[in-house]
């Protein structure tokens, strides 16, 4: 009987990830060459915004991918809360590094972004600043694992630190928008409301957001392992001491 | 029966130190902890106090029923001697400190600031704290740091009068005191094995099989 | 848990306890703002309710770390671990011990220092309201960072790192009350839903609290 926990086992995790990097190493790389220089080169420039407009295929994958990853360590955190996974815990370790980059990236290109539109580097619209607070959380979260010396203590304090964390995360989301209307336009893409990018722009974006999915998905797997090998050393280290 | 132990394994951080742990304590009765340092005690001691999870096995005791003395005092040095009692006193849900005071000859030092005592009257108010808190299973550890011999007897009669009122001890020291009734365990005979695939609370990443 | 705060207080009374000093934090930044942005009285008026709020709430910050520290390292922790007391009972204590040593003297500093900084008179009752109610939910939001990090040497500038974005949104509603009521704009919805943050803050944090206590002592 297979299921999905089976994973949460070291050994299978490492046997099948080594098996499948590869595959999600090469298929980023496609996806990210592809779509960059179809959406680079090949697409053509906006009546309003002109070429800066192509800096969305870098902005919008990199914001979302900023808001997934935390997404996806509050859900690697329940798991090794409720099941003790440690490979999860590890995951989740392993994911928030890569999500603060994102969130670096959404940050800079998004000032890169601004600066010719609305002719100022940084704004403190509500968009912009949230990401900043989330950056601010992805750091404390990542201070928290360097702190604690008690791997199992640290996922445990780090899981509490990311669940308190989303609430505020959403709590500030909300108080932002309180404080500051804003000059950010609205979402590029959003499940509920008509499509607001043409199809030119759409198919090249979706290209570069799979392409954002893929190389996290390779880099979470890289260093995961990495972070189960450094796990695995430290066990055996032990074990040499005791024998 | 106050407070049975069943093949408990216990550990620090990831690492196993003593496995297959048992033992039962009636009313009234007292068991030393022996072993060389590093051995587990402190750790035993911890995990029957219900700080430290064990790795696996069963404490079984009723609940709120562990007092435990560690190597630290928990002694406030702004507070005098009685408002320390004073504040264990409410905190375990009682009003008598005068008995405490006594059996640690206390009462001479009841209005010094805790931090003027000597390291060992600061030992006397921490184990006074037991007394106070009046619960039936005392778990101390090295009990009689910094005591000279005259109030390692005082710690002695309060050790046997509480056995004899129906309570029991589990302590880890290296000095005899005297209490007849009081069995020894060797934590020694229970040093986990090296570890190994499979184990219960085993580290997952360690084992021999490779990755 | 009464006893617990009353001693909290006594030891903060007593020598060495610390008591005013947050106080005395909060007057030096406030008296060193002028000194960063010009002594024009309309500007500094314009900034008071802001610089106020953020006074107040690094004031807040700084003590912090004592909240759980001191019990750690003596030993009191663990003991009160092991009494009857609830993990989550004891956080919740201490938040209440911590504002009453901290949060509150700032509350009633805080229009004092108003004057000095040209603050609005319309603002004094709102900035006051609004500390008084928000800052009890600093205290219980200070309370779960303080206990994340009681096991780390050192953990006070971890500590200021993952406290400081989880107060954002009290920073925000609270230094908005005050200054929609300098402007003569309606303050009470921000003063509502800081009323509601700190509500739930006390509600919730002493249980994230606790377990992280729970974690930290074993």
């Amino acid at each position: 009987m297979s299921s999905l926990w089976e994973y949460a086992n070291p050994r299978k995790f490492m046997a099948t990830s080594g098996a499948l990097l590869p595959w999600v190493s090469g298929l980023a790389v496609l996806c990210l060459v592809g779509g960059l220089f179809w959406g680079f080169f090949l697409t053509p420039d906006d009546f309003r915004q002109g070429s800066t407009v192509k800096i969305i295929y870098l902005h919008v994958p990199a914001a979302i991918m900023a808001i997934n990853v935390w997404l996806m360590m509050l859900v690697a955190s329940l798991i090794w809360l409720i099941r003790r996974h440690h490979v999860s815990a590890l995951a989740a370790k392993a994911a928030a590094p890569v999500g603060a980059v994102f969130t670096a990236i959404a940050l800079f290109t998004g000032a890169v972004w601004g600066q010719p539109m609305w002719g100022t580097w940084w704004e403190w619209d509500p968009r912009l600043t949230s990401f900043l607070i989330l950056f601010l959380f992805y750091l404390g979260y990542i201070a928290m694992w360097e702190a604690v010396e008690n791997p199992d203590a640290a996922a445990d304090l780090t899981t509490v630190l990311c669940l308190v964390g989303s609430v505020f995360a959403v709590i500030s989301r909300y108080a932002l928008l309180f404080w500051n209307q804003g000059l950010h336009q609205g979402a590029s893409l959003s499940m509920d409301a008509e499509q607001n990018v043409a199809d030119v722009f759409w198919y090249p974006l979706v290209t570069c957001i799979a392409g954002f999915f893929l190389l996290f998905l390779a880099l979470v797997l890289y260093r995961t392992r990495t972070e189960i090998r450094a796990r695995r050393l430290r066990a055996l280290l032990a074990q040499e001491r005791t024998a | 029966m106050v407070l049975a132990v069943m093949d408990l394994s216990v550990g620090r951080g990831l690492v196993e130190v003593l496995r297959g742990v048992s033992f039962r304590l009636a009313p009234g009765a007292a068991l030393v902890l022996r072993g060389p340092n590093g051995a587990g005690k402190t750790t035993l001691l911890r995990t029957l106090a219900g700080l430290t999870p064990p790795f696996a096995g069963r404490v079984e005791a009723e609940p709120d029923s562990v007092a435990y003395a560690g190597h630290a005092d928990g002694i406030k040095a702004q507070l005098t001697v009685a408002e320390n009692l004073d504040f264990w006193a409410a905190v375990f849900g009682r009003d008598e400190v005068g008995a405490a005071m006594d059996a640690f000859d206390l009462r001479g030092l009841a209005d010094r600031r805790a931090g003027e005592l000597s390291a060992g009257q600061k030992r006397r108010l921490s184990l006074a704290r037991l007394l106070v808190a009046g619960r039936p299973v005392w778990c101390l550890d090295e009990p009689t740091v910094s005591l000279d011999a005259e109030n390692v007897a005082r710690f002695a009669a309060a050790v046997t009068a509480h056995l004899a009122a129906g309570g029991a001890a589990v302590m880890a020291t290296h000095i005899e005191l005297g209490i007849g009734s009081a069995e020894t365990l060797d934590v020694a005979r229970f040093a986990a094995p090296p570890p190994s695939a499979g184990d219960p609370g085993a580290d997952p990443f360690g084992g021999d099989a490779p990755l | 848990m009464i006893a617990l705060i009353l001693r909290d207080l006594r030891l903060a009374f007593r020598a060495g306890g610390g008591f005013g000093l947050a106080l005395a934090f909060f007057l030096i930044v406030v008296v060193l703002v002028p000194f960063g942005v010009g002594p024009e009285t309309g500007r500094l008026s314009g900034i008071a309710p802001g610089i106020l709020w953020l006074g107040a709430l690094l004031a807040c910050l700084l003590s912090l770390d004592r909240v759980f520290q001191l019990d750690w390292e003596d030993g009191s922790l663990e003991l009160l671990a092991t009494s009857a007391l609830p993990l989550e009972t004891l956080a919740f204590a201490k938040a209440i011990a911590h504002w009453l040593t901290t949060g509150l003297p700032l509350v009633v500093a805080a229009p004092l220092l108003g004057v000095m900084l040209n603050l609005p008179g319309p603002a004094y009752p709102w900035l006051a309201a609004s500390l008084a109610v928000g800052t009890p939910g600093l205290s219980a939001i200070g309370t779960f960072g303080a206990a994340l990090t009681v096991g780390i040497k050192r953990g006070g500038l971890l500590l200021s790192l993952l406290v400081l974005p989880l107060y954002v949104p009290s920073l925000i509603f609270g230094a908005m009350t005050a200054t929609r009521a300098a402007e003569a704009l309606d303050p009470l919805p921000p003063l509502a839903l800081l009323a509601g943050l700190s509500l739930a803050a006390a509600a919730a944090m002493p249980f994230a609290a606790a377990g992280a206590l729970r974690v930290n002592l074993r």
